[in-house]
Protein backbone atom coordinates (compact mmCIF):
# COMPACT_ATOMS: atom_id res chain seq x y z
CA UNK A 1 0.00 0.00 0.00
CA UNK A 2 1.30 3.45 -0.92
CA UNK A 3 1.37 5.79 2.06
CA UNK A 4 0.30 9.43 1.79
CA UNK A 5 3.88 10.42 2.50
CA UNK A 6 5.30 8.50 -0.43
CA UNK A 7 2.47 9.77 -2.69
CA UNK A 8 3.32 13.39 -1.81
CA UNK A 9 7.00 12.70 -2.27
CA UNK A 10 6.38 11.31 -5.75
CA UNK A 11 4.18 14.24 -6.71
CA UNK A 12 6.70 16.78 -5.49
CA UNK A 13 9.49 15.00 -7.32
CA UNK A 14 7.41 15.12 -10.50
CA UNK A 15 6.95 18.88 -10.15
CA UNK A 16 10.63 19.41 -9.46
CA UNK A 17 11.48 17.42 -12.56
CA UNK A 18 10.68 20.51 -14.57
CA UNK A 19 13.59 22.93 -14.98
CA UNK A 20 13.83 25.20 -11.95
CA UNK A 21 13.76 28.26 -14.28
CA UNK A 22 9.97 28.11 -14.28
CA UNK A 23 9.86 28.16 -10.50
CA UNK A 24 12.31 31.05 -10.28
CA UNK A 25 10.36 33.03 -12.87
CA UNK A 26 7.14 32.45 -10.98
CA UNK A 27 8.72 33.61 -7.75
CA UNK A 28 10.20 36.66 -9.46
CA UNK A 29 6.99 37.65 -11.16
CA UNK A 30 5.13 37.25 -7.86
CA UNK A 31 7.62 39.51 -6.12
CA UNK A 32 7.38 42.08 -8.88
CA UNK A 33 3.60 42.28 -8.76
CA UNK A 34 2.39 45.79 -8.34
CA UNK A 35 -0.76 47.26 -6.89
CA UNK A 36 -2.65 50.45 -7.59
CA UNK A 37 -2.41 52.85 -4.69
CA UNK A 38 -4.44 56.07 -4.63
CA UNK A 39 -3.12 58.59 -2.13
CA UNK A 40 -4.83 61.84 -1.16
CA UNK A 41 -2.54 64.78 -1.80
CA UNK A 42 -3.27 68.34 -0.78
CA UNK A 43 -3.65 70.63 2.21
CA UNK A 44 -6.30 72.53 4.15
CA UNK A 45 -7.36 74.37 0.99
CA UNK A 46 -8.18 71.16 -0.88
CA UNK A 47 -6.68 68.33 -2.88
CA UNK A 48 -7.37 65.04 -4.60
CA UNK A 49 -6.21 61.49 -5.18
CA UNK A 50 -2.86 60.78 -6.83
CA UNK A 51 -2.10 57.33 -8.23
CA UNK A 52 1.02 55.23 -7.68
CA UNK A 53 2.16 51.73 -8.67
CA UNK A 54 3.71 50.11 -5.61
CA UNK A 55 5.45 46.70 -5.58
CA UNK A 56 3.56 44.09 -3.58
CA UNK A 57 5.59 42.31 -0.93
CA UNK A 58 5.05 39.66 1.67
CA UNK A 59 3.84 40.84 5.11
CA UNK A 60 3.42 44.39 3.82
CA UNK A 61 1.53 46.96 5.89
CA UNK A 62 -0.26 50.08 4.68
CA UNK A 63 2.42 52.14 6.43
CA UNK A 64 5.04 50.22 4.39
CA UNK A 65 3.18 51.23 1.24
CA UNK A 66 3.10 54.89 2.24
CA UNK A 67 6.79 54.78 3.21
CA UNK A 68 7.68 53.16 -0.14
CA UNK A 69 5.90 55.93 -2.06
CA UNK A 70 7.72 58.60 -0.07
CA UNK A 71 11.12 56.91 -0.42
CA UNK A 72 10.97 55.73 -4.04
CA UNK A 73 8.22 57.64 -5.86
CA UNK A 74 7.61 61.07 -4.34
CA UNK A 75 9.69 62.39 -1.41
CA UNK A 76 7.27 65.31 -0.93
CA UNK A 77 4.56 63.02 0.40
CA UNK A 78 3.76 63.97 4.01
CA UNK A 79 2.49 61.51 6.60
CA UNK A 80 2.88 60.83 10.31
CA UNK A 81 4.19 57.80 12.15
CA UNK A 82 6.48 56.96 15.04
CA UNK A 83 6.64 53.56 16.68
CA UNK A 84 5.47 51.30 13.79
CA UNK A 85 4.28 48.68 16.29
CA UNK A 86 0.79 49.87 17.24
CA UNK A 87 1.68 51.71 20.42
CA UNK A 88 1.96 55.41 19.66
CA UNK A 89 -1.26 56.05 17.74
CA UNK A 90 0.40 58.34 15.20
CA UNK A 91 -0.17 56.63 11.88
CA UNK A 92 -3.96 56.30 11.62
CA UNK A 93 -5.37 57.04 8.16
CA UNK A 94 -8.44 56.26 6.11
CA UNK A 95 -7.82 53.06 4.15
CA UNK A 96 -10.46 52.30 1.53
CA UNK A 97 -12.74 54.69 3.42
CA UNK A 98 -12.22 53.00 6.81
CA UNK A 99 -10.11 54.46 9.64
CA UNK A 100 -7.24 52.12 10.52
CA UNK A 101 -3.88 52.08 12.27
CA UNK A 102 -1.74 51.70 9.19
CA UNK A 103 1.31 50.16 10.87
CA UNK A 104 -0.72 47.13 11.95
CA UNK A 105 -2.93 46.84 8.88
CA UNK A 106 -1.73 44.24 6.41
CA UNK A 107 -2.18 45.06 2.74
CA UNK A 108 -3.60 41.61 2.04
CA UNK A 109 -6.39 42.31 4.53
CA UNK A 110 -7.65 45.41 2.73
CA UNK A 111 -6.52 45.01 -0.90
CA UNK A 112 -9.57 45.13 -3.17
CA UNK A 113 -9.24 44.48 -6.91
CA UNK A 114 -5.50 44.98 -6.45
CA UNK A 115 -6.11 48.58 -5.37
CA UNK A 116 -5.98 50.62 -2.15
CA UNK A 117 -7.09 54.16 -1.41
CA UNK A 118 -5.31 55.98 1.42
CA UNK A 119 -6.62 59.30 2.74
CA UNK A 120 -6.07 61.47 5.84
CA UNK A 121 -8.25 60.81 8.90
CA UNK A 122 -11.87 61.87 8.58
CA UNK A 123 -13.39 64.56 10.85
CA UNK A 124 -10.08 66.40 11.30
CA UNK A 125 -8.52 69.27 9.35
CA UNK A 126 -5.67 68.32 7.03
CA UNK A 127 -2.20 69.77 7.49
CA UNK A 128 -0.74 68.23 4.36
CA UNK A 129 -1.38 65.03 2.39
CA UNK A 130 -1.94 62.21 4.88
CA UNK A 131 -1.08 64.20 8.02
CA UNK A 132 -4.26 65.30 9.80
CA UNK A 133 -4.29 68.11 12.34
CA UNK A 134 -4.92 66.39 15.70
CA UNK A 135 -5.50 69.62 17.66
CA UNK A 136 -9.34 69.43 17.79
CA UNK A 137 -9.07 65.83 18.96
CA UNK A 138 -6.77 66.67 21.87
CA UNK A 139 -8.56 69.94 22.70
CA UNK A 140 -11.73 67.93 23.24
CA UNK A 141 -9.76 65.42 25.32
CA UNK A 142 -9.08 68.28 27.75
CA UNK A 143 -12.59 69.74 27.43
CA UNK A 144 -14.13 66.40 28.45
CA UNK A 145 -12.50 66.71 31.86
CA UNK A 146 -9.99 63.97 31.25
CA UNK A 147 -7.52 65.44 33.70
CA UNK A 148 -6.71 63.85 37.03
CA UNK A 149 -7.76 65.87 40.08
CA UNK A 150 -5.38 64.74 42.81
CA UNK A 151 -6.38 63.95 46.38
CA UNK A 152 -2.84 63.72 47.71
CA UNK A 153 0.49 65.46 47.35
CA UNK A 154 3.69 63.83 46.13
CA UNK A 155 4.95 63.62 49.70
CA UNK A 156 2.25 61.21 50.77
CA UNK A 157 2.50 57.45 50.19
CA UNK A 158 0.90 56.00 47.07
CA UNK A 159 -2.67 54.88 47.64
CA UNK A 160 -3.10 51.15 47.17
CA UNK A 161 -6.09 50.20 45.02
CA UNK A 162 -7.85 46.85 44.89
CA UNK A 163 -7.72 45.72 41.24
CA UNK A 164 -10.83 43.59 41.71
CA UNK A 165 -13.37 46.29 42.55
CA UNK A 166 -16.12 46.67 39.87
CA UNK A 167 -15.00 50.26 39.19
CA UNK A 168 -11.41 49.21 38.62
CA UNK A 169 -12.42 46.24 36.44
CA UNK A 170 -14.55 48.61 34.35
CA UNK A 171 -11.69 51.14 34.19
CA UNK A 172 -9.33 48.45 32.92
CA UNK A 173 -11.51 48.02 29.82
CA UNK A 174 -10.95 51.64 28.81
CA UNK A 175 -7.39 52.62 29.63
CA UNK A 176 -5.50 51.04 26.74
CA UNK A 177 -6.40 53.92 24.41
CA UNK A 178 -3.43 54.99 22.25
CA UNK A 179 -5.05 58.31 21.14
CA UNK A 180 -4.95 57.27 17.48
CA UNK A 181 -8.24 59.08 16.72
CA UNK A 182 -9.59 56.14 14.72
CA UNK A 183 -12.81 56.24 16.77
CA UNK A 184 -13.07 60.01 16.27
CA UNK A 185 -12.70 59.55 12.51
CA UNK A 186 -15.24 56.72 12.50
CA UNK A 187 -17.89 58.67 14.44
CA UNK A 188 -20.82 59.98 12.37
CA UNK A 189 -21.95 62.16 15.27
CA UNK A 190 -18.60 63.98 15.25
CA UNK A 191 -18.96 64.60 11.52
CA UNK A 192 -22.45 66.07 11.87
CA UNK A 193 -22.01 67.82 15.22
CA UNK A 194 -18.73 69.72 15.49
CA UNK A 195 -19.15 70.33 19.22
CA UNK A 196 -19.37 66.63 20.10
CA UNK A 197 -16.42 65.66 22.27
CA UNK A 198 -16.04 62.28 20.60
CA UNK A 199 -15.57 58.70 21.78
CA UNK A 200 -11.92 58.77 22.93
CA UNK A 201 -12.25 61.90 25.09
CA UNK A 202 -15.45 60.63 26.69
CA UNK A 203 -13.95 57.23 27.36
CA UNK A 204 -11.00 58.91 29.04
CA UNK A 205 -13.42 60.98 31.15
CA UNK A 206 -15.27 57.78 32.11
CA UNK A 207 -12.11 56.06 33.37
CA UNK A 208 -11.14 59.11 35.43
CA UNK A 209 -14.67 59.41 36.79
CA UNK A 210 -14.36 55.83 38.04
CA UNK A 211 -10.97 56.45 39.64
CA UNK A 212 -11.33 56.45 43.45
CA UNK A 213 -8.19 58.61 43.62
CA UNK A 214 -9.88 61.42 41.69
CA UNK A 215 -10.88 64.26 43.99
CA UNK A 216 -13.81 65.66 42.07
CA UNK A 217 -15.81 63.32 39.81
CA UNK A 218 -18.59 65.90 39.59
CA UNK A 219 -16.28 68.18 37.61
CA UNK A 220 -16.09 65.41 35.03
CA UNK A 221 -19.87 64.94 34.98
CA UNK A 222 -20.28 68.69 34.39
CA UNK A 223 -17.68 68.61 31.61
CA UNK A 224 -19.47 65.78 29.78
CA UNK A 225 -22.96 67.26 30.26
CA UNK A 226 -22.48 70.36 28.12
CA UNK A 227 -23.72 71.03 24.62
CA UNK A 228 -21.11 68.72 23.07
CA UNK A 229 -21.25 66.13 25.82
CA UNK A 230 -22.03 62.44 26.06
CA UNK A 231 -25.78 62.99 25.58
CA UNK A 232 -25.20 63.75 21.91
CA UNK A 233 -24.00 60.20 21.21
CA UNK A 234 -26.46 58.17 19.11
CA UNK A 235 -24.86 54.85 20.13
CA UNK A 236 -24.21 53.90 16.51
CA UNK A 237 -21.12 52.02 17.66
CA UNK A 238 -18.65 52.90 14.88
CA UNK A 239 -16.08 53.76 17.57
CA UNK A 240 -16.30 50.31 19.08
CA UNK A 241 -16.35 48.62 15.68
CA UNK A 242 -13.19 50.32 14.45
CA UNK A 243 -11.10 50.72 17.64
CA UNK A 244 -7.82 48.96 16.78
CA UNK A 245 -7.26 48.04 20.42
CA UNK A 246 -10.66 46.42 20.79
CA UNK A 247 -11.91 49.00 23.30
CA UNK A 248 -15.58 49.89 23.71
CA UNK A 249 -16.01 53.68 23.92
CA UNK A 250 -19.75 53.30 23.28
CA UNK A 251 -20.03 51.41 26.58
CA UNK A 252 -18.02 54.12 28.35
CA UNK A 253 -20.35 56.81 26.97
CA UNK A 254 -23.35 54.78 28.11
CA UNK A 255 -21.72 54.69 31.56
CA UNK A 256 -21.37 58.47 31.57
CA UNK A 257 -25.01 58.84 30.52
CA UNK A 258 -26.08 56.64 33.43
CA UNK A 259 -23.86 58.54 35.87
CA UNK A 260 -25.16 61.94 34.73
CA UNK A 261 -28.79 60.78 34.88
CA UNK A 262 -28.24 59.45 38.42
CA UNK A 263 -26.61 62.76 39.33
CA UNK A 264 -29.58 64.63 37.78
CA UNK A 265 -32.06 62.81 40.01
CA UNK A 266 -29.88 63.10 43.11
CA UNK A 267 -28.87 66.71 42.94
CA UNK A 268 -31.01 68.31 40.25
CA UNK A 269 -27.89 68.92 38.19
CA UNK B 1 -26.18 71.02 21.06
CA UNK B 2 -27.88 68.62 23.47
CA UNK B 3 -27.08 69.13 27.15
CA UNK B 4 -28.21 67.06 30.12
CA UNK B 5 -31.46 68.99 30.70
CA UNK B 6 -32.75 68.57 27.15
CA UNK B 7 -31.59 64.93 27.18
CA UNK B 8 -33.55 64.28 30.39
CA UNK B 9 -36.60 66.14 29.10
CA UNK B 10 -36.61 64.00 25.96
CA UNK B 11 -36.06 60.70 27.81
CA UNK B 12 -38.65 61.41 30.49
CA UNK B 13 -41.24 62.53 27.93
CA UNK B 14 -40.52 59.32 26.01
CA UNK B 15 -41.25 57.29 29.13
CA UNK B 16 -44.54 59.14 29.59
CA UNK B 17 -45.42 58.55 25.94
CA UNK B 18 -44.94 54.75 26.01
CA UNK B 19 -48.16 53.86 27.90
CA UNK B 20 -50.06 56.77 26.31
CA UNK B 21 -49.13 55.64 22.79
CA UNK B 22 -50.21 52.07 23.54
CA UNK B 23 -53.46 53.41 25.02
CA UNK B 24 -54.03 55.63 22.00
CA UNK B 25 -53.51 52.73 19.57
CA UNK B 26 -55.82 50.52 21.63
CA UNK B 27 -58.51 53.22 21.58
CA UNK B 28 -58.22 53.62 17.79
CA UNK B 29 -58.51 49.87 17.21
CA UNK B 30 -61.46 49.65 19.62
CA UNK B 31 -63.27 52.55 17.95
CA UNK B 32 -62.84 51.09 14.47
CA UNK B 33 -63.64 47.49 15.46
CA UNK B 34 -66.77 48.57 17.24
CA UNK B 35 -67.83 50.72 14.29
CA UNK B 36 -68.29 53.85 16.35
CA UNK B 37 -69.28 56.99 14.44
CA UNK B 38 -67.57 60.34 14.98
CA UNK B 39 -70.63 61.57 16.84
CA UNK B 40 -70.56 58.55 19.14
CA UNK B 41 -66.86 59.03 19.87
CA UNK B 42 -67.36 62.72 20.62
CA UNK B 43 -70.30 61.78 22.83
CA UNK B 44 -67.92 59.78 24.98
CA UNK B 45 -64.98 62.20 25.00
CA UNK B 46 -66.80 65.52 25.42
CA UNK B 47 -66.79 66.58 29.02
CA UNK B 48 -64.61 63.65 30.09
CA UNK B 49 -61.93 64.61 32.58
CA UNK B 50 -60.14 61.28 32.04
CA UNK B 51 -59.80 61.75 28.26
CA UNK B 52 -58.83 65.39 28.78
CA UNK B 53 -56.00 64.37 31.12
CA UNK B 54 -55.00 61.39 28.94
CA UNK B 55 -54.69 63.37 25.70
CA UNK B 56 -53.59 66.57 27.45
CA UNK B 57 -50.58 64.76 28.90
CA UNK B 58 -49.98 63.10 25.55
CA UNK B 59 -49.92 66.45 23.73
CA UNK B 60 -47.52 67.93 26.26
CA UNK B 61 -45.16 64.94 26.08
CA UNK B 62 -45.23 64.86 22.27
CA UNK B 63 -44.53 68.60 21.99
CA UNK B 64 -41.57 68.31 24.32
CA UNK B 65 -40.18 65.09 22.86
CA UNK B 66 -40.62 65.92 19.18
CA UNK B 67 -39.27 69.46 19.35
CA UNK B 68 -36.04 68.25 20.99
CA UNK B 69 -35.78 65.42 18.45
CA UNK B 70 -36.29 67.88 15.58
CA UNK B 71 -33.60 70.09 17.12
CA UNK B 72 -31.10 67.23 16.88
CA UNK B 73 -32.10 66.29 13.33
CA UNK B 74 -32.01 69.87 12.05
CA UNK B 75 -28.63 70.53 13.68
CA UNK B 76 -27.01 67.36 12.39
CA UNK B 77 -28.46 67.37 8.88
CA UNK B 78 -28.84 71.09 8.07
CA UNK B 79 -26.17 72.51 10.37
CA UNK B 80 -28.49 75.01 12.06
CA UNK B 81 -27.00 76.14 15.39
CA UNK B 82 -26.93 78.88 18.01
CA UNK B 83 -29.91 81.17 18.37
CA UNK B 84 -31.47 79.91 15.13
CA UNK B 85 -31.54 76.37 16.52
CA UNK B 86 -33.11 77.55 19.80
CA UNK B 87 -35.81 79.50 17.93
CA UNK B 88 -36.51 76.51 15.68
CA UNK B 89 -36.90 74.18 18.67
CA UNK B 90 -39.22 76.50 20.56
CA UNK B 91 -41.32 77.33 17.48
CA UNK B 92 -41.76 73.66 16.56
CA UNK B 93 -42.65 72.86 20.18
CA UNK B 94 -45.17 75.71 20.38
CA UNK B 95 -46.68 74.72 17.01
CA UNK B 96 -47.10 71.10 18.13
CA UNK B 97 -48.54 72.22 21.45
CA UNK B 98 -50.98 74.66 19.85
CA UNK B 99 -52.29 72.21 17.26
CA UNK B 100 -52.42 69.43 19.84
CA UNK B 101 -54.31 71.54 22.38
CA UNK B 102 -56.70 72.74 19.66
CA UNK B 103 -57.59 69.11 18.89
CA UNK B 104 -57.76 68.27 22.61
CA UNK B 105 -60.17 71.10 23.35
CA UNK B 106 -62.28 70.20 20.32
CA UNK B 107 -62.88 66.63 21.43
CA UNK B 108 -63.00 66.94 25.20
CA UNK B 109 -64.49 70.34 26.07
Amino acid sequence: MISIYSFLLETLTAINAAPSFTVIEAVLSASMQEMDVSVWRGDASGGGLEHFRVPAEESQTILDVVAWIQQYADPTLSYRYACRVGMCGSCAMMVNGVPRWTCRTHVKKVLKDNAITIEPLRNLPVIKDLAADMDPFFDKWVAAGGVHHPTKTRNEPIEILDPKTPERVETDTGIECINCSVCYAACDTVSSNVDFLGPAALQRAWTIYLDPKDADPNVILDAVSGKGGCHNCHSQGSCTLHCPNGLNPMKAIAGLKRATVASFFKGGR
Amino acid sequence: MLGLRLYMAQRLSAMVMIPLTLGHIAVMIYAIQGGLSAAEILGRTKGSVVWFLFYGLFVLAVSLHASIGLRVIVHETLGLKGRGLEIFMWLSGILLLATGLRALFAVTL
